[in-house]
C-alpha cells in the first residue's frame, strides 16, 4: 500500500486540518471549559424558534449563547480559510434530495444520539468514553453501507 | 458568559471552521470517498483532532485549576443505552446519504458550497422532529 493508493488527494491537508480542528476544541475546553460538540447547536437554537418544552431545557437555554458564537466562528474560519488560500470555492456536486433527505435523517439521528462526528468522534473519543467510541463505530458502518448502498441505486 | 469568555469561544470556532475548510471536509464528495474507501484522508481529519484534544482534556485540569475565563473544566458523559446506539445507526445512514455532517453543514456555508444550505435546513428540521417527538423530556 502506497501512500497514494489511500490518499490519491495528498494527506497533509487532511492531517492539517485535523490538528487545527482540535486545536480550536482544545482552546474551547482550555479558556471555557466546555465542550465542543456540533450537534446540540441545533437543539439549542430551536429555542430561540419553537416553544416545546424539549427545547427550554436548562442545558439547552443556557448554552444557546455561546453554541451560536462557536458556529458562527465556524462559518467566519471557512470563509477566512477560503479567502487566504486564495482557492476557488468547491460548490458541491451531490443531488439535492440526497442533502435534504441524508440532512434530515443525520440530524434526526445525531440529537437522538446525543452527539455527531464531533460530539462522539472528537469530544467523546478524546475523552475516552465508551457510549462514544460504540457510537462511532456504529455510524462509520452505517455510512459505509449506505454510501455504497446511494451509489448503486445512482446517487452522487 | 462574558466578553472574553464569548470572544474565545468565536476563537474556538474559527479554528475549527478553518480546520474544516482546510481538510475538505466541507465537500460531501470526499467523506463520501471516505466511506466508499476510495480515500482514507478522514480517518487522518479525526485522528489529528482526536490526539489533540485528548492532549487538552487530560492535561489542562491537571495543570490548571481552572479555566482562563471561567469557573470549571465541564464533562460531558455519554450514556450506554439504545439511544445513543440507535441514533449513531441513524445518523450514520443520515451521512451516507449526503455526506455532510453537523459541523461541516455550518462550516461549508463560510466556505462557499452553497448547496450545503439544504443539508443545513435538513439537520434543523431533523433536530425539531426530534426534539417533539422523541425528546427525554416527552416520552
Amino acid at each position: 500500500m502506497t501512500p497514494e493508493i489511500l490518499f490519491p488527494l495528498g494527506w497533509i491537508h487532511y492531517l492539517a486540518g485535523g490538528l487545527l480542528i482540535g486545536a480550536g476544541v482544545s482552546v474551547l475546553f482550555v479558556t471555557t471549559g466546555l465542550i465542543g460538540g456540533m450537534s446540540s447547536f441545533y437543539s439549542s437554537t430551536l429555542s430561540y424558534f419553537s416553544r416545546h418544552r424539549y427545547f427550554h431545557q436548562a442545558r439547552f437555554i443556557e448554552s444557546r449563547q455561546w453554541r451560536l458564537v462557536y458556529a458562527l466562528g465556524l462559518v467566519l474560519g471557512a470563509a477566512l480559510w477560503l479567502y487566504i488560500s486564495g482557492a476557488p470555492a468547491a460548490v458541491t456536486h451531490v443531488s439535492i434530495w440526497q442533502l435534504v433527505l441524508g440532512g434530515f435523517i443525520a440530524g434526526f439521528g445525531a440529537r437522538l444520539s446525543g452527539g455527531c462526528t464531533s460530539g462522539h468522534g472528537i469530544c467523546g473519543m478524546a475523552s475516552l468514553q465508551l457510549p462514544s467510541i460504540l457510537a462511532v463505530i456504529v455510524f462509520l458502518g452505517a455510512g459505509m453501507l449506505t454510501a455504497h448502498l446511494v451509489r448503486l441505486v445512482g446517487g452522487v | 458568559m462574558k466578553a472574553r469568555g464569548l470572544f474565545s469561544v468565536l476563537l474556538s470556532g474559527a479554528l475549527f471552521g478553518a480546520g474544516l475548510a482546510l481538510s475538505t471536509m466541507v465537500q460531501p464528495e470526499v467523506v463520501l470517498a471516505f466511506l466508499r474507501f476510495t480515500d482514507f484522508g478522514l480517518l487522518l481529519v479525526l485522528g489529528g483532532a482526536v490526539i489533540v484534544t485528548f492532549i487538552a482534556y487530560t492535561f489542562a485540569p491537571r495543570v490548571m485549576t481552572k479555566p482562563l475565563f471561567a469557573a470549571a473544566f465541564l464533562k460531558h458523559p455519554s450514556d450506554m443505552n439504545a439511544r445513543t446506539l440507535g441514533g449513531a445507526a441513524i445518523f450514520g445512514i443520515g451521512w451516507g446519504l449526503c455526506g455532510v455532517c453537523p459541523g461541516p453543514a455550518i462550516a461549508g456555508i463560510g466556505a462557499g458550497n452553497w448547496p450545503l444550505l439544504w443539508a443545513l435546513a435538513a439537520m434543523f428540521v431533523g433536530a425539531w422532529a426530534h426534539g417533539k417527538y422523541f425528546g427525554e423530556q416527552v416520552l
